[in-house]
């Protein structure tokens, strides 16, 4: 069964369609969602958004900055704060940013920017997964 | 009188100028359309991060966020949006007008400003204000990232309890003829009250991990993206007033272009009067000496 899945970003819209199935990095680990699911609101993880137009078949793979995701038994609407496509990212524009994040981390920062950086740093590196696994 | 290749060299400079100003109207044309796209791109998330505010909010009736705690002070940054060039109309006048004025009205006390945009922030500074943080030469497609320097300075401020209340002020796009500058009030935050008509069943979320975490982590974006869209507002009547500017431009520049054409001709006929009547003299001079 499908339902209605929707990704969108400050800046565009990423993704609209019907899906059967997708996996989210969610603040408490992983999540798979089928139709019908109870009513969740959850904050994402940086990381990969996985979709899955029929269940167990081909898988298209959305990176999501962290945000938000809310799942209704017939939609699913994603609030990205940075969504690409995964052929978007680049690898060097990813490695910049975390030995960016990882020198600043090295002094000595207060704790809300500490929280920040380590933000950014996971940021980068999950772009990073995702690139090289695109590539490999 | 002047003479006729002065004034024709006059035009040519004229109808430079007018290929430089029809140029810049029709670029400006073009960034509008731009502009608009862009703005309709944040709508989306927009709508669905207000619904998701309300739903949350419902729920977590007992949990105050600090964005939506009104402050009895009388202090406030400003954040204002202008352009970072000139020659697009009144409206970087109009936007620094307003957002003044407002802060004097209302917020007499520690006014401080947060600028976008090269204009006003010379404004400003030129006055004597406070400006506490400034982002100029956003891109033409702007990115949240931009923006996002401005955005996290004024809201350190209040979080701080260094001021009371954060302001928006930028030009509205009403239609290609007409902006409008307006201030809002980002915090504390006002969320839009949900219609009783509704649709759909009002959901019972499981939250992760929180009510409150949630919140948390709403409300900042939510300011975010109020900025954003007025950022993009902003870029659309830039290029609205730009574009009406440089037609009244070409325009004028056409209308003194004929003025000038009508007046070399004139010069060009007096001259060619005057040497006739030198021959004809001259020649009258002959005949009666002979």
């Amino acid at each position: 069964m499908k339902y209605l899945l929707r990704v969108v970003s400050v800046e565009r819209s990423l993704f609209e369609g019907e899906v059967e199935f997708i996996i989210a990095k969610g603040a408490d680990g992983e999540l798979g969602i089928l139709a019908r699911h109870a009513p969740l609101m959850t904050i994402l993880k940086p990381g990969p958004l996985r979709i899955q137009e029929t269940y167990g078949g081909e898988e298209q793979v959305l990176f999501v900055g962290g945000g938000f995701m809310e799942v209704l038994p017939d939609r699913v609407t994603v609030l990205a704060d940075i969504a690409e496509h995964a052929d978007e990212i680049s690898i060097e524009k990813a490695e910049e940013a975390r030995r960016r994040a990882q020198e600043r981390l090295a002094g000595t920062l207060t704790t809300a920017e500490e929280v920040e950086f380590q933000n950014a740093l996971a940021t980068a590196e999950a772009r990073l997964r995702l690139a090289r696994a695109r590539r490999g | 009188m002047p003479a006729f290749r002065d004034i024709v060299r006059r035009i040519d400079s004229i109808k430079n100028t007018q290929k430089i100003t029809k140029a810049m109207q029709v670029v400006a044309a073009t960034r509008l359309r731009r502009a608009q796209a862009a703005v309709q791109a944040t709508r989306p998330y927009a709508e669905k991060m207000i619904e998701v505010l309300q739903t949350a909010g419902e729920r977590a009736t007992e949990y105050k966020h600090p964005f939506l705690v009104r402050r009895e002070g009388k202090r406030a940054v400003m954040i204002l949006v202008t352009t970072d060039k000139g020659l697009c109309g009144a409206i970087n006048v109009n936007n620094i007008r307003a957002a003044t004025r407002f802060m004097n009205e209302h917020h007499t006390e520690g006014q401080r400003y947060v600028t976008i945009g090269r204009k006003g922030r010379d404004f400003l500074l030129r006055y004597r204000r406070e400006v506490i943080a400034e982002v100029s030469g956003v891109s033409d497609r702007p990115t949240v990232a931009e923006i996002m320097p401005a955005i996290t300075v004024a809201l350190e401020e209040y979080s701080k309890g260094r001021t009371d209340a954060v302001l928006l002020c930028y030009s509205k796009w009403i239609s290609t003829m007409k902006q409008e500058p307006v201030v809002t009030v980002l915090i504390p935050a006002e969320i839009p009250g949900r219609g009783d008509e509704s649709k759909g069943p009002r959901a019972d979320y499981i939250y992760e991990p929180d009510p409150e975490s949630v919140l948390d982590g709403l409300l900042p974006r939510y300011v975010e993206t109020q900025v954003f869209q007025a950022v993009l507002e902003n870029k659309a009547s830039e290029y609205s007033a730009k574009m009406i500017a440089m037609q009244n431009a070409t325009n004028a520049a056409g209308d003194l272009i004929d003025a000038l054409t009508l007046y070399a001709n004139k010069v060009r006929q007096a001259g060619i009067t005057t040497e006739l009547m030198e021959i004809v003299s001259g020649a009258e001079a002959m005949r009666a000496s002979s």
